[in-house]
C-alpha cells in the first residue's frame, strides 16, 4: 500500500458526541481502501430512546466535556497518538449552534496545539459520503437519507457536489413511525415496534393515503398519514371500546405499507433522474435508521435490482450520527487539498446543495429537511 | 386593573380552515410575539405553524419547505427583517434545555411558534398568545381556543366577530 492519511473526525452537532479515526490511501478514489481505526459515540442510548421523554443531550457544556473524553478514547482504541494524525475534521454545521460551536472550538484548539490542519465538514455531507467509506462507491450515485429527522434524495456527483432532488415537506418517516407507535400505545423507538406489530397485520384492511403521489417530482409528505392513522384508530376503537391486538397489527401494517409505497414511488422517480446521467456502475444507497425496516428495505432493493441498479445500505452504526463519517468526509476534502483556517465558522444553517435555493429552515439541533 | 379578554373559541371544520386562520393572523404578528401551540398529536399544531410561516415568507416573495421541528427542536426562518422560530419541545424534559436552545432570547427578538410549550415550565412568557387545538365533532374538524392577555385583546375581539369568515 502506498502513502496513507489518517484523520481524526469530531461530531457534536446533534444529540451525540463522537470521535473517530479513519485511515485511507492518499490517492484520489475510495478504492485505495479506507479503514475505520476507531469510532466512539457517546449518548447513543439517549438518542434512540429520545422520544419517550429521555433527555436529549443538547447542552453545549455536555458536548464540550465529552469531546475531550471521546477523542482520548478514539485515539486509544485506534492505538495511536495525535502525532500519527494528519488532520482534524470537525462538523461545522448544520446543527444546534451550541453543539456545533463546541466541536469547532475544540477542533481548533486541538489543531493549533498539535500543529495539524483543520477541515470543516458539513454533517449531511458526512452522511451522504458514507457509501464511499463502507463500499468504495464511485461517483455519481443516488442517496436516500431517511431517518428520524431527515428524508431527502441526493445526487452525489463529487465529494463537494450534491444535488437535492427532493425531500419531505413536513415530517420525516422516522418521526411518523415514532408518532404512530405513540398513538397506538407501542414502545419507543417506534420504528422497530411498529415493524414488529406489522408482521402479523393485514396491510389491506385500512386504506391509508399515499401522500403527494399525484404531485410530480421527488418531494414527500408524511404528516397526513399520521392524521389518517389517528382517524382509523378512533373509528375502530370507539364502538368496541378499544383496540384488539389484531386491530393494532392491521393499523401498523397499513401504515408501514403506505410509507413503503410512497418511498418506493419517489425513489423510482429519483432513480430515473439519476439513470439519465448514464452512470457506469449505478448505485442507490440508503442511509438512516428507517433503512433498517425490513419491509422497506426489501421493496427498495427490488426496485433498484429491477432497474439494474446496485442497492446498498451501510451498517446502521454508520448511518446514525457518528464521527467516522466526518473523518471520512475529512479524508475526501483533505485529498482535494481543502484546508480551513482558524477562522472556520460554526454554521447552524448550511444547505448541502449550493445550487438550489435554500430549501429548509435551519435545524438548530440537526441538519434536517 | 385592565379586564382580560375572554378566551375565543373557534370551530375549524377542515385543515384548510386552520390554514386560513393562520394566514389571517400572520400579517399582524411581529418580533416579540410568542404563540404557544397546545394540543395532542395530530390536532393541527404543525399544520397551523406551517401555514403561518409560509404566509410570512410568501409576503416577502420567498418560499421554503417548513419541515417538522420535532427532531430538530427548532427551525428558523427569515421573512425579510422578521426572524421566525418554530420550536417543538416535545422531546425535552427540563425547562433548562429550552434555555439552551436560545429560546429566551428569541422570545424578544423573533416571532416564536412553540409546540408542546408546557415543557417550558416557569419560563413560559407571560405575554404569549395560547392556542389550544382539540379534536372537533367531525373527522377533520378541530376546535381552537385562543387565550391571551391585554396585548392580544384587539386581535381576539376581531376574531370573535368574524369567526364565520375563517
Amino acid at each position: 500500500m502506498g502513502q496513507t492519511i489518517t484523520i481524526l473526525g469530531l461530531e457534536s452537532s446533534c444529540d451525540d458526541t463522537a470521535a473517530a479515526v479513519v485511515r485511507a490511501g492518499s490517492g484520489a478514489g475510495p478504492e485505495t481502501g479506507a479503514e475505520i481505526l476507531s469510532s466512539v459515540v457517546e449518548g447513543q442510548v439517549a438518542l434512540h430512546a429520545g422520544f419517550g421523554g429521555v433527555v436529549p443531550e443538547i447542552a453545549a457544556r455536555a458536548h464540550a466535556e465529552r469531546l475531550d473524553l471521546c477523542t482520548e478514547a478514539a485515539l486509544a482504541a485506534a492505538g495511536i497518538g495525535l502525532d500519527a494524525i494528519d488532520a482534524v475534521a470537525v462538523t461545522a454545521g448544520p446543527g444546534l449552534i451550541g453543539g456545533v460551536l463546541s466541536g469547532v472550538m475544540f477542533a481548533k484548539g486541538l489543531a493549533a496545539g498539535a500543529a495539524l490542519p483543520l477541515i470543516g465538514v458539513n454533517h449531511l455531507a458526512g452522511h451522504a459520503l458514507t457509501p464511499r467509506l463502507t463500499d468504495g462507491v464511485a461517483f455519481p450515485y443516488l442517496m436516500l437519507l431517511v431517518s428520524g429527522g431527515h428524508c431527502q434524495f441526493l445526487l452525489v456527483r463529487g465529494a463537494d457536489d450534491f444535488t437535492r432532488l427532493g425531500g419531505t415537506i413536513d415530517d420525516a418517516p422516522g418521526e411518523a413511525f415514532d408518532k404512530t407507535a405513540k398513538l397506538l400505545g407501542l414502545p419507543q423507538p417506534g420504528g422497530p415496534a411498529v415493524e414488529a406489530e406489522a408482521r402479523t397485520g393485514d396491510p389491506a384492511r385500512f386504506a391509508f393515503p399515499r401522500p403527494l403521489l399525484d404531485r410530480a417530482g421527488c418531494d414527500l409528505s408524511f404528516s397526513g398519514l399520521k392524521t389518517a392513522l389517528l382517524r382509523a384508530r378512533d373509528a375502530v376503537a370507539a364502538p368496541q371500546g378499544g383496540l384488539t391486538r389484531a386491530d393494532r397489527a392491521d393499523l401498523c401494517a397499513g401504515f408501514q405499507a403506505a410509507v413503503r409505497d410512497v418511498l418506493v414511488e419517489k425513489s423510482r422517480r429519483a432513480l430515473a433522474l439519476y439513470l439519465a446521467l448514464g452512470p457506469a456502475d449505478p448505485v442507490f444507497a440508503v442511509a438512516g435508521g428507517v433503512a433498517a425496516n425490513a419491509s422497506l428495505r426489501a421493496a427498495l432493493t427490488d426496485l433498484a435490482t429491477g432497474l439494474g441498479v446496485r442497492f446498498l445500505a451501510p451498517p446502521l452504526r454508520l448511518c446514525t450520527d457518528n464521527a467516522a463519517m466526518i473523518a471520512w468526509a475529512g479524508v475526501e476534502r483533505f485529498r482535494m487539498g481543502h484546508r480551513d483556517g482558524m477562522d472556520l465558522a460554526a454554521r447552524p444553517r448550511w444547505p448541502l446543495d449550493r445550487r438550489s435555493p435554500a430549501l429548509n429552515g435551519s435545524g438548530r439541533k440537526g441538519p434536517k429537511s | 386593573m385592565p379586564v382580560l379578554p375572554e378566551p375565543t373559541v373557534l370551530s375549524l371544520p377542515t385543515p384548510e380552515a386552520t390554514a386560513a386562520l393562520a394566514r389571517r393572523l400572520a400579517p399582524g404578528l411581529g418580533a416579540g410575539d410568542v404563540l404557544l401551540l397546545d394540543g395532542p398529536i395530530g390536532a393541527g399544531k404543525s399544520h397551523f405553524a406551517r401555514a403561518l410561516i409560509l404566509a410570512r415568507l410568501n409576503a416577502v416573495g420567498l418560499w421554503e419547505e417548513v419541515p417538522s421541528p420535532t427532531f430538530t427542536l427548532v427551525q428558523t426562518y427569515h421573512a425579510g427583517d422578521l426572524e421566525i422560530w418554530h420550536a417543538d419541545l416535545y422531546r425535552l424534559t427540563h425547562a433548562d434545555e429550552a434555555l439552551e436552545l436560545g429560546l429566551a432570547e428569541a422570545f424578544t427578538t423573533a416571532l416564536c411558534l412553540v409546540e408542546w410549550p408546557d415543557r417550558l415550565g416557569p419560563d413560559l412568557p407571560a405575554d404569549a398568545l395560547r392556542l389550544e387545538f382539540a379534536y372537533g365533532a367531525g373527522q377533520d374538524a378541530r376546535q381552537l381556543t385562543l387565550t391571551g392577555g391585554a396585548r392580544w385583546a384587539g386581535l381576539l375581539a376581531g376574531l370573535a366577530q368574524t369567526v364565520c369568515d375563517v
